[in-house]
């Protein structure tokens, strides 16, 4: 197990850099002084000409991503321009609501697409299955951003049953204030997943165990529930897996409408103040928090599937 | 699929007609495609024809005309908060989002299976750096790739596509990369290889024709991605800028006034749905006609 863990985060490191190479030439791209470009338009020319020594403009560009690499490495991603304090600092506490947002998302996403699916998968080719399949393409053309401002104008803002913004206190008032943010990202996720699950569901429903199951008279709902069902679990895993990084990219839209303090509404913000070290750092983060996530998938087909030994 | 290449293989110059054949018989009942494509069609005619139509302006504040005025005959689908046709800016929105969208998935098309073609085929080094930018993208969120990019662009329209076209090719390139290394090794490609046929000649006129319909097909599922992408842009503030309408900038200038008049928002919302959908329709009836069995 620990060897699987430490050849997995090996395994990371190539990807890891080419981040940190995309995030490096972000503002090196941009015509005009870097230095000038990330401390916007009221610096100093004193303080232009530290930045431009600080980040070795002068030098041949792999001399400079050497000390960017150097700098990420002490964990030093530079000052944000707005909050004048370091950008490691501003990210430790925009992580935790990112993170919350994305599994709570996750969690209610299985919650939708394991009765649908199995709605559909049971009455394969008949109305049911129509319909949740006019589901599926109607939920993954409907804007997330539209959904979550719908959600919010009548529940928060018309008849004040969630907070407009923030993320609580506690674990049950994450629970509570971030319930509209993850319903909006599940439903914009549930379509994928409920595709997934009802093929991978009519899949299993033909296998030799289930026919075995039946033909020695289980009742159905045991079947289904014991057979089918948890032998899915795993493609349910999967399928979230490889779609996670879609439902991390959706909390720059959701966190933004609801006010959510993480790194989605970060790096919109930051946009607009132009505050450019801070979104290098979050571009960053999202991709190392995807990269942990996957992993973290992975380990748990252990748990799910005995079959599968992680060497 | 996999049935049309998996079948016996015929020579070089009958390798194309097989899947297309099978098409062509699918097609007469396929609902989604025909649907998809209606879909689609009417909304193109829509945003063409109406804004020369219509006789209302989209962007200027029209004080002659009632401000959130309930659909009627003179204003389809009511007014705004400036007194401005709803109807005619969803047009000019749905121009903008169109076109922005099959600008960046047009590009991005052609340019990702050209280059997984020639990594798929010739493998080596070319190969190896894809892979890498496949790492990449696979790991970071597309979203935020976008934003990313229109960060340092500078938000607007045409940056939105300059933005998809750096991050969005990748897709298609492992795609096509995926089927061209099993089409590869067919004996059909082995046929043209011995027959002379140089390697440019190779990939373009047998491999291409057989891989391209995988390609074309999540090219639809990307046009509603892109749509998405496109409008959510334009909802941050990143993209289209007042007072041009757009479908994701109309549904965030609309937060304010929901109470009031909950239509406004509704409208643009039901635009993006209905061109999604369209795409996503077709998307599912070209996999159903390239893929008899599926």
């Amino acid at each position: 197990m620990a060897a699987y863990v430490l050849r997995r985060i090996v395994h990371m490191i190539p990807v890891l850099l080419f981040i940190s190479i995309f995030v490096f030439l972000l503002v090196r791209l941009v015509p005009g002084d870097p230095a000038a470009i990330m401390l916007g338009p009221r610096a100093t020319p004193e303080n232009i000409a530290r930045m431009h020594a600080e980040l070795r403009l002068d030098d041949p560009l792999w001399v400079q991503y050497g000390s960017f690499l150097g700098n990420l490495l002490r964990g030093d991603l530079g000052d944000s321009i707005r909050k004048r304090e370091p950008v490691t600092d501003v990210l430790l506490t925009r992580v935790p609501p990112t993170i919350f947002l994305v599994l709570y998302a996750a969690v209610l996403s299985v919650f939708i697409s394991v009765p649908l699916a199995t709605w559909a998968a049971t009455h394969r080719g008949r109305w049911a299955d129509q319909l949740v399949r006019g589901f599926t393409i109607v939920s993954l053309a409907m804007p997330a951003y539209w959904i979550g401002m719908m959600l919010l104008q009548i529940f928060a803002v018309k008849w004040r049953v969630f907070p407009v913004s923030g993320w609580g206190e506690g674990f049950a008032g994450h629970l509570h204030a971030l319930f509209l943010p993850a319903l909006s990202l599940a439903l914009a996720i549930s379509s994928i997943l409920v595709r997934g699950l009802r093929s991978s569901l009519i899949e299993t429903m033909d296998a030799d165990h289930v026919r075995t199951a039946r033909a020695k008279g289980l009742p159905n709902g045991r079947v289904f529930g014991w057979h089918v069902l948890r032998n899915s679990a795993l493609s349910t895993v999967t399928i979230l897996g490889v779609n996670l990084a879609f439902l991390v990219g959706g909390t720059t839209i959701i966190e933004t409408i609801f006010s959510v303090p993480g790194i989605g509404q970060l790096i919109v913000r930051s946009i607009f103040d132009r505050d450019y070290p801070v979104i290098m750092g979050v571009t960053l983060v999202f991709g190392v928090l995807v990269l942990v996530i996957n992993l973290l998938t992975d380990l748990s087909y252990a748990v799910l599937d005995p079959r599968v030994s992680l060497s | 699929m996999n049935a049309s290449t998996a079948a016996p293989a015929p020579g070089p110059t009958l390798a194309a007609p097989l899947p297309v054949a099978k098409k062509r018989g699918s097609r007469l009942r396929n609902t989604s495609l025909i649907t998809g494509l209606a879909i689609i069609g009417l909304l193109v005619a829509f945003c063409v024809i109406y804004p020369i139509l219509s006789p209302w302006n989209p962007t200027e504040p029209d004080f002659t005309q009632p401000t959130f005025a309930a659909p009627s005959l003179a204003h389809p689908l009511g007014t705004d908060n400036f007194g401005r046709d709803t109807l005619t800016r969803l047009a000019w929105g749905g121009r903008v989002d169109l076109v922005v969208a099959f600008a960046a998935t047009a590009v991005t098309l052609v340019v990702g299976s050209l280059l997984g073609l020639v990594a798929g085929y010739r493998g080596g080094w070319i190969d190896s750096v894809l892979m890498r930018f496949v790492d990449f993208t696979v790991t970071m969120p597309y979203l935020v790739l976008v934003i990313a990019v229109v960060a340092v662009l500078g938000p607007s329209q045409w940056n939105i596509v300059y933005a998809i076209w750096i991050v969005g090719w990748v897709a298609y390139a492992r795609i096509v990369r995926g089927e061209t290394l099993i089409a590869r090794n067919l004996e059909y490609v082995e046929a043209a290889r011995v027959a002379g046929m140089s390697d440019g000649r190779i990939m373009l006129r047998q491999i291409l024709p057989n891989v391209a319909s995988t390609a074309i097909v999540f090219a639809m599922a990307d046009m509603v991605l892109n749509i998405l992408v496109a409008s959510s842009l334009s909802f941050l503030g990143l993209g289209v800028q007042p007072p041009n309408p757009e479908w994701g900038l109309m549904v965030a200038e609309a937060r304010d006034f929901f109470l009031r008049d909950w239509r406004l928002m509704t409208w643009p919302g039901i635009a993006v749905l209905i061109a999604g959908a369209g795409f996503g329709l077709i998307g599912d009836g070209l996999a159903q006609a390239l893929r008899p069995k599926g």
